[in-house]
């Protein structure tokens, strides 16, 4: 049985036909193809699925489709502006050296938006706790922080 | 060309734009038309005979394409470096990641769903779990047709005599460590898509880290299939994480093409999380047994190692970490006499394969830990004791290494100093200092026939450059390194280079990314194509400008005499005139780069590398006596690296490495019960978060490494080599107890804590 959802799709309006065992992850990439949003496990426990719906950062993984619902998605593709000039974060991770395979990636710079987008001027611990989520095997996490750092305000 | 403008810069990564944007395209990623969805079947039990296997229920369910077996596989055909490994297996099944069927379906959904029909009865039987019962006369055979648990990989080493050294030591200790096995976790999981054209050429997409040999692999592949003399072109999608897990080929891959022979379709696997853990290879177990030996002054007399290894039920690379360990074994600080034994053990266990380090670490486990009860055991500082010892340049090892650069001095004066090792070592109060070094290969190493990579640089009409190089990036950044050394020669923005290497119809051939080999092989074979097209390109400009080509220089692009200011021209402009000219010509070069080190000879000697790279850790812990807690206060990663290309990149392998160490030190853990893996989730596995990070600083130390392209030596594995000793001494430092088993847990270190407060 298939139901019709409208949401709102990095701005854009959209309306789709999904099955309810769909997660967003799911719709996403399958459906929209949008596939910057990455599985990493599908099980809530990585976060590189990582996407903002109402300004919240959560992971599309376990997130049943449904619930999208009437609500505002931002998906990385939905970061940059429209012209392609990359966020001030996409281009901190670039040039602080905050990426390496780059899977983790596109879930490290939504949990980063989130957080910045409610919180101008994070401390380092808060820094931790957005992004505590969001396993990355190469960096370290070094230059993820100082390049999360480095877009908030007063630096 | 000495002043630099973009080699020894830190440059972002040329690819660091596409992944934060979401654009790249990971194996997950890549869609195939008309492709199917392959998944597996494996193994109720670890050791089990296989009964009945019934596929018919799931052929007919709607959406299943194809439903293989062993039987449908070429007889005898086996994969792994013994050929001891049936992709699909038949009759016994010798460890839980035995895949046993597959299928292929319209969605992975249908695929799953077809797995649950497959009807399998077993019978199950005995295991072997531990590999020094496998070791017993009369242990029950895992391979009946090899007559022996224990491979016939007999590891061997012995330089100068160990036993009158011993005799003339004036201290010796004498200990045994074991280390767990961990797992790569890249983020990105295996897989791959299977393609074949109307005339049997294979294409697999994939994300190996060995293209070249995986190619040669499924050459192979397809004779056996009767496709005698086929093609087979590998492309790499961008890969979400190496470490070391990709540097063989796997079951799935072969099943993967058996799936496309058997529907005429593509074929995609991708493992999920839960067979990224259980059915990919980690980095071995150990059970080290080590003695060392110092005279009066504290010089390192002897070295002695005896260590087994658990193979698992299969053999790929793992089993030939030995070789590699032999190198601290025999070179780390100067030892004159050297033995070493390792046997690696058929168990019914998972198999195991290469995992940064190769062997180093576990190695150096051992060393450094022991090394450190020898140094107490003489009295001496354990810090200035690794200085008595350290290696120089100039020196030639008792396994015939020839130390050319190294810095290894000089980066346990770093860490002394940044960790203010005398204070600290007198400061007590169950916080601790510690310190370990690291040798490891740092300029190529001979372990395949070659150890080349071959390069081809075309230049375009618009003085933009493509780069084909045979080097596989897997994040670690060797595209960027390529694209500045051409770029540093071509006197052009890096922009203006385009780098390309994933693609073995047009790459040229590399034995692949291992041995942290690639920025000093790729970059000194990208080197030599600069080198040689900047030279065609003076030569052509010259006639141009009526100029001698020794004169010329190119610097932001434009080619200008050094002698007379009016002679020059744009590159780009040059270029379209050589090229739009009756007889012009496009201007191309190739250069393959083979560096001059050996493979070992039959006592397992031989100037494995041409230059090695050192490094030292030091780290300050706090212990909590109460609850086993470790807290790292500062850590310290000092590297000898030659010259550094990019600074950038560099201390991003450090920091990164160096997590991995610490997560191998204190934490991470497959915990195995009777063959099956218990912890297979990021839940239960403590792969380190943001959380786990210390305070922690890369230190790099240069040197001149006279071979590596301007300088450079290799980086990519030692940063997680001296991680764990360098802890275990910390804490032993701290709170006077020493964990020889990795991890070290709160667990063992309250039981160790318990036990030396019950003999004082
Ligand atoms: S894929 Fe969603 S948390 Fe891992
Ligand atoms: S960059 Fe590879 S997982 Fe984060």
């Amino acid at each position: 049985m298939k139901y019709e959802i409208s949401f709102l799709l990095n701005n854009d309006k959209v309306t789709v036909e999904v099955d309810p065992v769909w997660t967003l992850l799911y719709t996403l990439r399958e459906v929209f193809g949008l596939t910057g949003t990455k599985e990493g496990c599908g099980y809530g426990e990585c976060g590189a699925c990582t996407v903002i719906i109402d300004g919240q950062a959560v992971n599309s993984c376990i997130f049943p489709i449904l619930e999208v619902e009437g609500r505002h998605v931002t998906t990385i593709e939905g970061v940059a502006s429209k012209d392609g000039t990359m966020h001030p974060l996409q281009k901190a991770f670039v040039n602080e050296g905050a990426i390496q395979c780059g899977f983790c990636t596109p879930g490290m710079i939504m949990s980063a938006k989130a957080l910045l987008d409610a919180k101008e001027n994070p401390t380092e611990d808060e820094i931790k706790d957005a992004i505590e989520g969001n396993l990355c095997r190469c960096t370290g996490y070094v230059r993820i922080i100082d390049a999360i750092k480095s877009v908030s305000k007063g630096r | 060309m000495d002043n630099f403008t973009i080699v020894g810069q830190k440059i972002p990564k040329i690819d660091a734009p596409v992944k934060a944007t979401g654009d790249a395209l990971y194996i997950q990623d890549i869609k195939v038309s008309g492709m199917l969805h392959g998944k597996i079947l494996y193994s109720k039990y670890p050791h089990a005979r296989i009964l009945k296997l019934d596929t018919s229920k799931a052929e007919t369910l709607p959406g299943v394409r194809a439903v293989v077996t062993a039987a449908d596989m070429p007889p005898n055909f086996r994969i792994g470096v013994m050929k001891d490994n049936p992709p699909l297996k038949s009759g016994k099944t010798k460890s839980i990641r035995d895949e046993i069927a597959a299928v292929a379906a319209i969605s992975t959904e249908v695929a799953e769903e077809a797995l649950s029909l497959i009807e399998v009865e077993y019978e199950e039987l005995p295991g072997i779990f531990d590999p020094i019962e496998a070791m017993q006369e009369g242990a029950t055979l895992i391979h009946e047709e090899v007559k022996s648990n224990i491979l016939k990989m007999p590891w061997k080493l012995v330089c100068g005599d160990v036993e009158t050294a011993k005799k003339d030591s004036a201290h010796i200790v004498e200990d045994t460590f074991s280390t767990q096995w961990v797992t790569h976790c890249c983020m990105g999981t295996s897989g791959c898509i299977a393609q074949l054209d109307a005339s049997n050429n294979l294409t697999l997409y994939s994300n190996t880290q060995i293209p070249s040999l995986a190619q040669n692999d499924f050459i192979e592949a397809l004779n056996a299939f009767g496709y005698k003399n086929r093609r087979v072109r590998i492309i790499q999608s961008v890969i979400g994480g190496g470490f070391g897990s990709k540097l063989d080929t796997y079951a799935y891959e072969y099943i993967a093409i058996l799936l496309a022979i058997k529907t005429r379709k593509p074929v995609k696997i991708i493992f999920s999380r839960e067979e990224e853990f259980f059915a990919t290879s980690p980095r071995q177990c150990t059970i080290t047994k080590i003695s060392q030996g110092c005279d009066k002054e504290g010089r390192l007399t002897f070295r002695e190692i005896e260590m087994i290894l658990d193979n698992g039920a299969y053999t790929s690379w793992g089993a030939t970490t030995p070789s590699v360990m032999m190198l601290p074994i025999s070179s780390l600080y100067k030892v004159p006499n050297i033995k070493y034994v390792a046997k690696c053990v058929y168990t019914n266990n998972t198999y195991c394969q290469a995992m940064r380090g190769y062997g180093n670490p576990q190695a150096t486990f051992a060393i450094e830990s022991s090394l450190d009860q020898l140094a107490e055991k003489a009295g001496i500082d354990p810090l200035e004791f690794r200085i008595r010892n350290s290696n120089e340049p100039g020196e030639i090892t008792p396994q015939r290494f020839k130390i050319t650069s190294c810095g290894m001095k000089e980066c346990i004066d770093e860490v002394a100093k940044r960790l203010a090792w005398k204070t600290k070592k007198e400061h007590k109060g169950n916080r601790g200092v510690g310190i370990a070094s690291l040798i490891h290969v740092g300029g190529g190493a001979r372990v395949y026939k070659s150890d080349g990579c071959g390069t081809i640089i075309k230049m375009d009409d618009f003085g933009k450059v493509d780069v084909f190089t045979g080097a596989s990036d897997i994040g670690q950044g060797s595209d960027t390194v390529i694209a500045q050394i051409v770029a540093e020669v071509l006197g052009i923005p890096i922009e203006d280079v385009n780098v390309v290497n994933n693609d073995t119809d047009i790459c040229p051939w590399d034995v692949g990314v291992h041995a942290s080999r690639t920025t000093f092989v790729a970059g000194n074979a990208a080197l030599g194509a600069a080198k040689k097209i900047r030279e065609q390109i003076l030569e052509a400009a010259g006639k141009l400008l009526e100029e001698e080509p020794s004169f010329l220089d190119i610097k932001n692009s434009i080619i200008y005499s050094t002698k007379d200011k009016e002679k020059s021209t744009p590159l780009g402009k040059a270029l379209r005139k050589i090229h739009y000219t009756l007889g012009g010509k496009m201007l191309m070069a190739e250069y393959f780069y083979d560096p001059a080190n050996e493979n070992f000879d039959r006592e397992f000697k031989g100037n494995l590398s041409v230059s090695y790279a050192y490094g030292a850790h030091g780290v300050e812990v706090e212990v909590d006596k109460e609850t086993g807690q470790v807290k790292i206060l500062n850590y310290i990663a000092a590297h000898d690296v030659g010259k550094p290309i990019n600074p950038l990149l560099l201390e991003g392998q450090i920091y990164g490495g160096g997590l991995q160490g610490i997560g191998y030190a204190l934490g991470e853990k497959m915990i195995y019960k009777n063959g099956r893996l218990m912890n297979g989730n990021f839940l239960d596995y403590k792969m380190p978060t943001v959380k786990d990070v210390p305070p922690v600083q890369a230190v790099i130390v240069e040197t001149d490494e006279k071979d590596g392209p301007f300088g450079a030596k290799g980086i990519g594995e030692p940063g997680l080599v001296p991680t764990a000793p360098a802890i275990a001494n910390a804490i032993y430092d701290a709170v006077g107890v020493r964990i020889k088993d990795l991890p070290i847990t709160p667990e063992k270190i309250l039981k160790a804590l318990k036990e030396k407060q019950g003999r004082t």
